[in-house]
C-alpha cells in the first residue's frame, strides 16, 4: 500500500535510487519526490473491491510493442486474406489502400517527406503490436471485439503481407514470433520538443508596434476554398 | 421541444418580420424610424405583456429560446468516413464568458457514443499495484471531491488550417473547445487505493466503448492533477461526453481525456496504442514524427466578430471579444491586432482567471468603416506567446495535423462581413 511503501527516509532514499536505475522517463523520480508531499497524509478509505484473475482477463486486451499482454495463438497471412476480404476490403480496399475517407493499411513506403505523405501500417507505424491491439479492440469498425485471437494473429499477418514486409501466403504469424517483426518506420518518432522551436525561445518579448514591414497583404481566403459547410452557418 | 403552442407561434411571426428587415434586432429601430409617433415595439401592447406566459409545468428540463435555435453544434461532414467515428464542433462565435453549455460542447467519438448503464459501469485499477481493485460507481461517489473548471480542446482543433484559410467560421476552426466545471475523484486517490508498485511510471486509460479507447499516461500527470469526473457544469456527464465517468487531464489534449472510463492499468513503459503512434503523433518536414505530445499550446482566437457572427451595427461602437488558454497554465495576456500584425494593444481580461480554463478577453474599439485585419496574440504563464502560421509552418512544415496554435486572422470588410483569411 502506498502509505507503507512511503513511510521512512529510509525507504526513500533506496526508493529514489532505484527509480533513478530504471530510467523511466524521470516519471518515476518525479512520482518518488512528489510522493514526499502532502499525499502521504491521505489514507486509503478501503473502498472498491479486490478484482479477481477472471475479472482482469476478461478486460486486459492491451498488447505492448515487447509482447507483453500477447494471448495465446497464430494466424498465417493466407487464413487472414480470407478474413480480411470478408471483414475489412470493403472498407479498407482490396489491397488494403483504403476506400474513400477509410484507412489505407498499405502502401505509402517513402513518402513521409512528400507534400502528400500516405501514412499507412506499413509506411508510419512503429509496432506491429499496434496493429494486434487495435484490431483486436476495435475492428471491424461495426463489430469491435468480435475477432478471435486466432484470427487476429491471421489478419495482422495479412497487414504484413500487404505491406510486402512477409512474402509467403503461409507465413504464420503466433505469440512465439511476433516480437521477432519490426516495422520500417520503428525509428521515425522522436520525443516531444517543441518548446526548443524558434517561436518558443526563452525570454522573447512580444512586438507591439511597426513588427512588420508594409502594409498587410491577403494570400490565402477560406471562400476561394469554398469547403465550409453551407458556407458557415445561418448568418447569411 | 416543450413550449405551449400559442408561445410559440407569437415568437415566429416576430421572427419572421424581423428577417424580413434584415435582423431580429434591428427590426424595432427600423420600424421606429418609420413611425413618427415612436417605436411600435413601445406603443403597440406586446402580447408576452397581455397575456399568461406557459407556467412552471411545461418544461421539466428547460431548453434555449426557439430564437436561439441556430445556437447548435455543427458538423463537416467530408472530414471523415462515419458520423459515428467523427467531430462536431462547438458555436464559440455564439457564446460569451467562458464556460460552455453542456449541450454545444463539442464532441469527438471513435465509435459512436457509448450507453452506458450507470448500474452496471465498472472501474477497473490493476497491473502494478498492490491491490487490483473495481469499483462501482456508488464506490467513486464515497470519494474526497475537487471541483476545477478547465479547457478541453481535441489535439486536431484548427487542424484543418495547416496550409492556410481553409473553413469559413470559428466554429469550424475552433470550435473543438470548450470549457466546463469538472466535479470528480483525483485519480491519485484511486491509485492510493489500490496501492502503486515499485517502478510504476505509466498508465494506461481505457474506455468502455466500441472502440476500447486507450492511451499511455505519464504516471507523474495522473498523481499530480488528473481527475475522475462524474459531473460536468453542475449535472451528470452528458452521454456524448462519457456518462457516467471521464477521465480530465488539464491542459493536455483531449484524446487523452477518455470517455466512459472504465480500466486504469498500471506499467512501467508506455502501450504504443493506435492513438499515440498512427493517431496523435506530428510529422515532421524531416520524416520524423514526434510523440507524446501532450500539452495544448498557448492560443487565442476572436470569436466576435468573426465569419459567421457579422457586423450588422455599421460605425462607431464595437466590442472585439475573444478567447484564450494555454496548456501551461494561466494565460496572462492577450494583445489584439486590426492591421494584420503590425500594431497590437492589449485586450481587456473580464471573468475568472484560472488555471488551465479559458480566458476571456474584450477590446472596445471604435470601427470606422474600413478593412480591418483582426488578429489575436496570447501569452501564458509559462512565457510563450503564440506564433504566426508562418512560424509553426517554418518550425513544423505542414503535415503535423494537430497541436496548431497560430494566430488567426479575420478580415473585416467595410459591408461588416469578416472572412477567413492568411496574411503575410
Amino acid at each position: 500500500m502506498w502509505s507503507r511503501a512511503f513511510s521512512s527516509e529510509a525507504g526513500r532514499d533506496s526508493r529514489r535510487e532505484n527509480a533513478t536505475r530504471q530510467r523511466a522517463g524521470g516519471f518515476a523520480l518525479a512520482l518518488w519526490l512528489a510522493a514526499g508531499g502532502a499525499w502521504a497524509e491521505e489514507a486509503p478509505l478501503g473502498l472498491g473491491r479486490a478484482a479477481t484473475e477472471a475479472e482482469i482477463a476478461a478486460w486486459d486486451i492491451d498488447v505492448r510493442p515487447d509482447g507483453q499482454g500477447l494471448p495465446e495463438g497464430r494466424g498465417t497471412a493466407e487464413e487472414g486474406g480470407l478474413l480480411y476480404d470478408g471483414l475489412c476490403a470493403a472498407c479498407h480496399g482490396d489491397f488494403g489502400e483504403g476506400a474513400g475517407r477509410w484507412a489505407a493499411l498499405a502502401g505509402g513506403r517513402g513518402t513521409l517527406t512528400h507534400r502528400d505523405p500516405l501514412k499507412t501500417i506499413g509506411s508510419y507505424w512503429p509496432h506491429l503490436s499496434t496493429v494486434f491491439d487495435y484490431t483486436r479492440r476495435a475492428m471491424p469498425f461495426h463489430a469491435p471485439r468480435s475477432l478471435t485471437d486466432d484470427e487476429a494473429y491471421a489478419i495482422t499477418a495479412y497487414i504484413l503481407y500487404l505491406n510486402d514486409l512477409v512474402e509467403e501466403e503461409s507465413f504464420e504469424l503466433s505469440r512465439e514470433n511476433f516480437t521477432d517483426f519490426a516495422l520500417p518506420n520503428a525509428e521515425g518518432f522522436i520525443e516531444d520538443d517543441r518548446w526548443s522551436e524558434p517561436q518558443y525561445a526563452p525570454g522573447l518579448e512580444p512586438c507591439m508596434s511597426d513588427c512588420l514591414p508594409g502594409a498587410a497583404k491577403i494570400i490565402g481566403r477560406a471562400r476561394a476554398v469554398g469547403v465550409t459547410p453551407d458556407g458557415g452557418g445561418g448568418f447569411e | 421541444m416543450i413550449l405551449p403552442r400559442k408561445s410559440f407561434r407569437l415568437s415566429r411571426r416576430r421572427l419572421l418580420k424581423g428577417l424580413a428587415v434584415g435582423g431580429v434586432w434591428g427590426a424595432s429601430s427600423a420600424r421606429a424610424q418609420e413611425a413618427s409617433q415612436g417605436d411600435p415595439a413601445v406603443l403597440e401592447p406586446q402580447p408576452w405583456s397581455t397575456s399568461l406566459g406557459p407556467g412552471v409545468e411545461d418544461g421539466s428540463y428547460g431548453l434555449p429560446a426557439p430564437q436561439e435555435a441556430h445556437v447548435v453544434r455543427r458538423t463537416v461532414p467530408w472530414l471523415t468516413a462515419d458520423p459515428a467515428a467523427s467531430v462536431s464542433f462547438t458555436p464559440l462565435h455564439e457564446l460569451d464568458g467562458i464556460v460552455t453549455p453542456n449541450g454545444l460542447c463539442f464532441e469527438r467519438h471513435h465509435s459512436g457514443i457509448a450507453e452506458v448503464e450507470p448500474e452496471d459501469h465498472r472501474l477497473m485499477l490493476h497491473g502494478m499495484v498492490e491491490r487490483p481493485l473495481i469499483f462501482t460507481m456508488r464506490d467513486l461517489l464515497r470519494f474526497p471531491r475537487e471541483s476545477h473548471v478547465y479547457f478541453l480542446e481535441c489535439a486536431a482543433n484548427t487542424g484543418m488550417e495547416w496550409r492556410g484559410a481553409q473553413l469559413d467560421g470559428v466554429q469550424f476552426t475552433h470550435g473543438m473547445l470548450h470549457c466546463v466545471e469538472y466535479v470528480g475523484v483525483p485519480l491519485r486517490r484511486l491509485l492510493m487505493e489500490a496501492g502503486l508498485r515499485e517502478g510504476a511510471s505509466w498508465l494506461l486509460v481505457e474506455g468502455a466503448d466500441g472502440a476500447g479507447m486507450s492511451r499511455s499516461l505519464p504516471l507523474i500527470k495522473a498523481l499530480e492533477d488528473c481527475l475522475v469526473a462524474f459531473k460536468m457544469n453542475g449535472e451528470a456527464l452528458r452521454p456524448e461526453q462519457g456518462y457516467p465517468l471521464r477521465l480530465v487531464v488539464p491542459g493536455w489534449e483531449g484524446n487523452l481525456w477518455i470517455k466512459w472510463l472504465r480500466r486504469i492499468e498500471v506499467g512501467d513503459a508506455p502501450w504504443g496504442q493506435r492513438e499515440e503512434t498512427s493517431r496523435y503523433t506530428e510529422l515532421l518536414p524531416s520524416g520524423e514524427a514526434r510523440r507524446q505530445t501532450f500539452e495544448m499550446e498557448v492560443k487565442s482566437v476572436v470569436t466576435n466578430p468573426s465569419p459567421q457572427a457579422p457586423l450588422r451595427h455599421g460605425t462607431g461602437p464595437l466590442v472585439v471579444s475573444g478567447l484564450a488558454w494555454s496548456g501551461a497554465g494561466r494565460v496572462t495576456r492577450v494583445d489584439v491586432s486590426l492591421d494584420g500584425g503590425r500594431n497590437w494593444r492589449p485586450a481587456r481580461f473580464s471573468g475568472p482567471d484560472l488555471p488551465f480554463a479559458l480566458r476571456r478577453f474584450y477590446l472596445d474599439v471604435d470601427w470606422d468603416g474600413s478593412e480591418w485585419l483582426i488578429q489575436s496574440r496570447a501569452m501564458d504563464e509559462a512565457g510563450r506567446i503564440q506564433p504566426t502560421r508562418q512560424q509553426l509552418q517554418a518550425a513544423r512544415g505542414v503535415n503535423s495535423i494537430y497541436h496548431n496554435n497560430a494566430i488567426q486572422t479575420w478580415r473585416l470588410a467595410p459591408d461588416g462581413a469578416l472572412e477567413n483569411v492568411d496574411v503575410e
